[in-house]
Order: structure tokens, then C-alpha cells, then sequence
């Protein structure tokens, strides 16, 4: 059953980083829009995340309780050590989910809207920021629990050139997601073509993000190029999500939008497999070398077992009512006004 | 500040915020729905425009709850790690099915919000009514988790180890029924009692009077039955209480000495190192009657644990007085109401009944959070009740009053923010919502 447990955690990292990184992107993108184009970018943002963007983030809410109740070695050494940068990335989610749903909600457009805005789309960026930092800092080595100064214990547990890297890489992939998930979202030809060559900019910004990644790792002497390279199955994805890739860039041109967000889903989807592939069973790595593992750091059978079924047990409700409640509000065109 | 402090207060606070809108979130919802049947089955719009009001109040509540409640999930291990790594496996259970309940939630809430005219009216209606159940259950579940650690089950402690895990059985603690029945009829008392003193003032003010009244009426029907109704969880809870953890039945009562026959104490100041109650009025027996149903009964008082062993005296008896007075004042309350929906239907017009519904507006909140403090500071020392110390528990990192402040001060902010947002929603009922008050759109 450890292992349902497992692909569940998985499984929920990685929609929350495709479906609530989308939702980030919507706010990252609105940022870097210039001005003449913001309006129809919210509007289009607005129209396609509304109904389902409370969804999006349940998904924290699922991998984190599979955490607490199966690995709390691991959920809580994480919490201890990387304290500081969780508290930030719990800050933006507050502002950024009230500052949405105020900015929708209030009953008129005036001044509160320029307080909202700028909260929405800032928390947007800081978030997903810090969610990578934190994700790297997990794999990167510099967690001490031996440290007895504050700074090593408590700050350079996260700190350093690839963490920050890895936080810019999670920012420019909700952007990358939120531009190639809004192409199927627009009613119009000029918007198709606005946020198609949104999306190929945005490919490339990715890519450039990526490439810190290695640099930064290499300056911090973490074996990144090892990890990924190092065996087959990750080599395999990295190489089939750049396949993937080049079909994008030639068919980003045509009106293929289901087909540009499953490519999009399955490029991400083969970068979090192929870095997390070489650490499993390890999630959290540790200064003195001991590692975290999610086999060797389980709770009791029982409990594992209870887990698993709590979470095969709600996916059967979950799954469809989700998918039907994506199938319902995803048909093309403008919602009605009336909501 | 000492960081220990910082911790149960930022603890405190967090909880005290996420607990007005998660009771709101999942009652408002069944307002909302009883308003959207009557539009469907009679066709006055104003039952619609009412419906549509409160929905846009659900979903406001609903994302403030729900950021509130992932800040939660995270603040457990951030602010009480040695708590998290035992107690985590143990009491996991009620929270990863409230995961599912509040997914469910988050679902249906997109079918409801969006659902206008664009699906199915009765299953539009089904899922509102989603909206409501799928809170509820995800409030019981938590409500479950905390009556845990009042009342640990479903593992034994030996040496200083947690053995033979059973989930399901933490879950079923002897304490979460009186609990969550308390918790969630009180989320009904002040959830009812706030929205229907706010359509109160609004209908006392001449405003929009038919859209109001509707509203008005299905909130307070709502509140005053569960106001009633509080008084029999209450008494369960109370003879829990009893059983379980005497020293906090002791604390909330201020009552120092075991004995029989014991007096119930209303009001007073404890005074703590004289161990009596001064300007209290004590009624003889009826302690021992509400803790164990016999006049004569033994009830313990604090003399009967070590003093380490005791919780904060003062906090918990005036919280507690606080949460059973306002209780009482609005069981009145309701009473009145009942009496003028039946016998004396000229009273329902009149200022003075809608006056004292504005007056009551905040009551049902106030006692909420008291009844919140007597749980949790009556708990005290224990984290796990006589398991592991709050002391114990407590993160090792230094600096948490920084955290505190920083957290506050968000709460403090949202809290404005909020409030501004619902006062723009309630005076704007006319522009925005009430149709018979609207010009025609072209």
C-alpha cells in the first residue's frame, strides 16, 4: 500500500504544480503584459480559471496531509529547517487567493481594485518562487541538523544559488503553462495570435531558466547533470519531453489547443519525473549525508493502509466530479455575464 | 516575547480567524440553498436575487477559509513539529478524508458559482446543497482531529512510544461526537445570528425591505432553532467533560475544591491563590447535577491534579462564562422570536424585536470563540492530553514572536478587508442584487 501512498504524492505534486502552476501563471503572465493588453489578459485569465480555481489548490492541501500522516519524520524536518521560506510561500498563497477572489467579488470598480491587483499578481510571482526554493532546498544538501547557529540552521538551509535558481525555473514554468492553457481559452483570432506569440517567447524564457538551473548547481557543486543524465529512465524523459518540444513549436502556429496542453502537461510531467527519479525512494537529502527516504521513513502499516484507502476511497468522488466540473466550463466562448 | 508564547498565540490567532469563516463557508451554504429552493419553486425572483447575494458572501468566505485552513495544514509542523512527527500518523485519518470532503466543496462551489443558466436548474440547486454538506463533514472531521487530542485513543504509549497505530479508532475518540455536535450547531448559532442581525439593521434602515425580510427570515429561523438546541450539546459536552478531563471542567467552573453537592458558579473572579470564587452567585448541587445527572454527585476540582497539571484558571472560567451567558441571551432571543411567529405576529413588524436581532448580530461569534478558548486553553498543559506537554511540542527555531507579528498583523489586514468588502456587498444590495429596485437593463 506504500506505494498507492506514493504515486498519490506524486501524483498530487505534480497537479498541483500543472493546474495550480497554470493558475500562478495567470497572474505572472498579467504581470509581464503590457498595458494596452492587460485588460483583455485578465479577462481571458478570469474567464478561463474562475470556475475551477479553487480545485487547483487542493491539491497542496492533498500532498501535504499525505505528508503529515505518512512521513511526519519528513514533513516535519522540512518544517523545522525550511521554516523561513515556507512562511513566505504561506503568505503569498493567503494574498494571492483572497486577492483574487476580492478583486472579483467587490461589488464595485474603483481604487480597491488598484490595492488588489498589484497584491494578486505580485503573490502570483512569489509563490510559485518559493514553492521551488523550497523543493530544491529538500534535494540540495544544505539541511544540518547539527547546526547550532541560527544562519546554518535556519537560513542556509535554503539559501543559496540553486535553490534561487530552481525558484525563478518554477516561475517561468506557471508562465509557460499559463500562456499555452489560455491559446484554447480565446474566442478570437487576434487573441489566438496574441497569446500564441506570448506562448513561444515564454518557451524560450523557460529553456533560459533551465540553463540557470545547471549553472547554478554547478557553482553550488550539486551533481544536477548527474541526477538527470545519470540513468536511463531520466535520460529517456528528458529526452522525450524535448521531443515534445519540437512538435510544440510546430504546431503552436496551428489551432491545436488541446493537443499544445497536453504537450505542455507532458513536458512538465517528464521534468519532475526525471528529477525526482534518481533520489526515490529519498525526498529530503541531509548535510551529513543521511537522506529521508519514503520507504524507510513511513508511518506504522496501519496507518499507511487507512491513508491509502481515505485516498482511493475520495479519488472515486473526486476524479469525476472534477472532470466533469473541467468538461461543463472548458467549451469555448465567453462565460454568460450573469454569475 | 518568549517563543513559546509567540507559538500558542500565533496558534490562537490563526485558528480564531479560520474558525469564523469556516463556519460561515459551510453554513451559509445551506441559507443560500433553502433560498434558491424557494426561487425554483415559486419564481419570486426575490428569493433568487437573495440566493445570488449569498453566494457571492459563500464564495468570499469559502477562499478566505480555505487559504486560512492550507496556512493551518502547514503552521501544525511549522509551529509544533514534536506534536506533528507522533500524533500525525495517529490522528491523520479524519484529515485526509476531510481532504476529499473540501476538494468536493471546492467542486461544487465552481458548478454552483458558474452554474447560472448554464446548467441544469435542479442539479444548479444539487450543488449548492454539495456546497453546504461537503463543509459540513469537512468541519466535523477536523473537529474530530481536535477532540483527539483531548481525548487520545488508537495507540498505546509505552516508554515513550507510540504502538499499535489504529487510525480509525483516533478518529472514533470517546470525545468527538459531543464535540462536533457542539461545534457545528454552534456554527449554525452564529453563522444564523450574524447574517440575520445584519438584514435586520438593513430592513430597521428602510432599505430594499422585501429583499431583506426574506433574507432575515431564513437566517434567523435557521439560528434561533440551533440556539435552543445548544443548551442539550451543551450539557452532553459538559458530563464528557466531566468524565474525561476533570481539571478542565474544574477550570471552566473555577471550582477549587472536590466535592459533593457542588454549587454551580456563575460570574466571580477566581482568585487562584486563596482557591475561592469572590462575588460569584453559586447555586448548591447544580454543578453536581449538569456533570453527573445526581445532585449529590462528586465532582473533582482542581485539588484533585498536580499543579503543573492544571490549566490557566482565569482564561477558561470567563471564557466559559462568556460563551454560556451569550448562549443564554440568545436562547431568549429566539424564544421571543418563536412566540412572535406564532401566538403574535403584529410583534414581527415592530423595531424593537429586529432591534434586539441587530443587538445579537456579533453574540453568536463572541461565544464561538469562547467556547473555542475553553477547549483549547482548558486543555493546557497538554498538547495530547496527559501525553505531551504544549511545552514539548514546540518548534526549536528561535524568533517565532517575528512570525506572530507577522502573521497578525496579515490577520488583522484580511479581517478590514473582509469586513469593508461585505459592508459594499450589503449596502449595494440594490444596485447589485435586489431586481424590483433595478432599472431595466436594455
Amino acid at each position: 500500500m506504500i506505494y498507492v501512498v506514493i504515486i498519490f504524492l506524486w501524483t498530487a505534486i505534480l497537479l498541483y504544480i500543472l493546474l495550480g502552476g497554470a493558475d500562478f501563471g495567470a497572474g505572472i503572465i498579467e504581470l509581464f503584459t503590457s498595458k494596452g493588453n492587460k485588460d483583455r489578459t485578465r479577462k481571458t485569465m478570469y474567464d478561463a480559471i474562475g470556475p475551477i480555481w479553487e480545485a487547483n489548490h487542493m491539491w497542496l492541501i492533498i500532498a501535504i496531509v499525505i505528508l503529515f500522516v505518512g512521513f511526519p519524520k519528513i514533513y516535519t524536518t522540512v518544517s523545522v529547517y525550511l521554516h523561513i521560506p515556507l512562511v513566505c510561500m504561506l503568505l503569498g498563497i493567503i494574498a494571492r487567493g483572497t486577492a483574487f477572489v476580492f478583486r472579483n467579488y467587490d461589488a464595485v470598480e474603483d481604487d480597491m481594485q488598484k490595492v488588489y491587483t498589484p497584491i494578486f499578481v505580485y503573490s502570483s510571482l512569489i509563490t510559485p518562487f518559493f514553492l521551488g526554493i523550497i523543493a530544491a532546498s529538500a534535494v540540495s544538501g544544505r539541511i544540518d541538523l547539527l547546526a547550532n547557529d541560527f544562519l546554518s540552521a535556519y537560513v542556509f538551509s535554503w539559501l543559496n544559488w540553486f535553490s534561487i535558481a530552481v525558484g525563478i525555473f518554477t516561475v517561468s514554468i506557471c508562465g509557460f503553462l499559463a500562456t499555452i492553457f489560455i491559446i484554447g481559452q480565446t474566442d478570437n483570432e487576434s487573441d489566438r495570435k496574441h497569446f500564441t506569440r506570448k506562448a513561444r517567447r515564454t518557451i524560450f524564457i523557460v529553456m533560459g531558466c533551465g540553463a540557470l538551473v545547471f549553472f547554478a548547481a554547478y557553482l553550488e557543486q550539486i551533481p544536477l547533470f548527474n541526477w538527470i543524465f545519470g540513468d536511463t529512465p531520466g535520460l529517456i524523459a528528458i529526452i522525450a519531453a524535448s521531443i515534445s518540444l519540437v512538435i510544440m513549436f510546430f504546431i503552436l502556429e496551428r489551432d491545436k489547443p488541446i493537443m499544445l496542453r497536453l504537450l505542455a502537461g507532458f513536458q512538465v510531467s517528464m521534468i519532475l519525473f526525471a528529477a525526482t527519479y534518481s533520489h526515490f525512494p529519498d525526498i529530503v537529502m541531509l548535510k551529513n549525508g543521511e537522506n529521508l527516504s519514503l520507504l524507510t521513513h513511513q508511518g506504522q502499516t496501519k496507518t499507511i493502509d487507512s491513508l491509502a484507502y481515505a485516498l482511493l476511497i475520495g479519488s472515486i468522488f473526486i476524479l469525476p466530479a472534477l472532470f466533469y466540473l473541467i468538461y461543463i466550463f472548458q467549451k469555448r466562448g465567453a462565460l454568460p455575464s450573469d454569475h | 516575547m518568549d517563543d513559546f508564547l509567540a507559538a500558542r498565540l500565533q496558534m490562537a490567532f490563526s485558528l480564531g480567524f479560520h474558525i469564523v469563516f469556516a463556519c460561515i463557508g459551510m453554513v451559509m451554504p445551506f441559507f443560500m440553498s433553502l433560498a434558491h429552493f424557494y426561487w425554483l419553486k415559486t419564481k419570486n425572483v426575490v428569493y433568487r436575487d437573495v440566493t445570488k447575494a449569498w453566494s457571492k458572501g459563500v464564495a468570499i468566505f469559502f477562499a478566505t477559509g480555505a487559504v486560512s485552513g492550507t496556512v493551518l495544514s502547514f503552521e501544525l509542523g511549522l509551529l509544533w513539529p514534536k506534536f506533528m512527527e507522533h500524533a500525525g500518523p495517529i490522528f491523520g485519518m479524519p484529515f485526509s478524508l476531510e481532504g476529499t470532503a473540501f476538494f468536493i466543496e471546492a467542486i461544487a462551489l465552481g458548478f454552483y458559482l458558474y452554474g447560472w443558466n448554464r446548467i441544469n436548474p435542479w442539479f444548479h440547486w444539487a450543488t449548492g446543497v454539495v456546497v453546504g454538506i461537503s463543509g459540513l463533514l469537512s468541519g466535523i472531521l477536523v473537529v474530530a482531529a481536535n477532540a483527539w487530542m483531548n481525548s487520545p485513543a488508537g495507540f498505546d504509549y509505552i516508554d515513550g512510544q507510540y504502538l499499535n497505530i489504529d487510525p480509525i479508532k483516533a478518529m472514533f475518540n470517546d470525545a468527538w461526537f459531543s464535540q462536533a455536535l457542539h461545534m457545528t450547531v454552534a456554527a449554525f448559532v452564529s453563522t444564523g445570528f450574524a447574517v440575520a442581525g445584519v438584514h435586520a439593521l438593513m430592513i430597521l434602515r428602510g432599505r430594499n425591505v422585501a429583499f431583506h425580510s426574506k433574507a432575515f427570515k431564513i437566517a434567523a429561523v435557521f439560528g434561533t432553532i440551533a440556539a435552543c438546541l445548544q443548551p442539550i450539546s451543551g450539557d452532553i459536552s459538559a458530563k464528557d467533560v466531566a468524565k474525561r478531563q476533570p481539571a478542565k471542567l474544574a477550570a471552566m467552573e473555577a471550582h477549587f475544591h472536590t466535592e459533593r453537592n457542588a454549587p454551580l458558579i456563575i460570574g466571580g473572579i477566581p482568585d487562584t491563590a486563596g482557591k475561592k470564587v469572590d462575588y460569584a452567585i453559586k447555586i448548591p448541587g447544580l454543578l453536581s447535577f449538569m456533570a453527573t445527572g445526581d445532585f449529590n454527585g462528586e465532582v473533582k476540582g482542581l485539588d484533585s491534579v498536580p499543579k503543573e497539571d492544571q490549566p490557566p484558571i482565569g482564561v477558561t472560567h470567563y471564557a466559559f462564562q462568556v460563551m454560556v451567558g451569550l448562549g443564554m441571551a440568545m436562547v431568549g432571543l429566539a424564544l421571543l422570536y418563536f412566540i412572535a411567529l406564532w401566538k403574535k405576529k403584529q410583534w414581527l413588524n415592530s423595531n424593537w424585536l429586529l432591534k434586539l436581532f441587530v443587538i445579537a448580530t456579533p453574540m453568536g461569534f463572541i461565544a464561538l470563540e469562547a467556547g473555542w478558548t475553553v477547549t483549547e486553553v482548558g486543555r493546557q498543559p497538554w498538547i495530547i492530553h496527559g501525553i505531551m506537554r504544549t511545552a514539548d511540542a514546540v518548534t526549536p527555531m528561535p524568533g517565532i514572536a517575528y512570525s506572530f507579528y507577522l502573521f497578525t498583523g496579515v490577520y488583522i489586514s484580511l479581517s478590514v478587508i473582509v469586513s469593508l468588502l461585505l459592508y459594499r456587498q450589503i449596502t449595494m444590495v440594490g444596485k447589485l442584487y435586489d431586481s424590483s429596485t433595478e432599472v431595466p437593463k436594455s
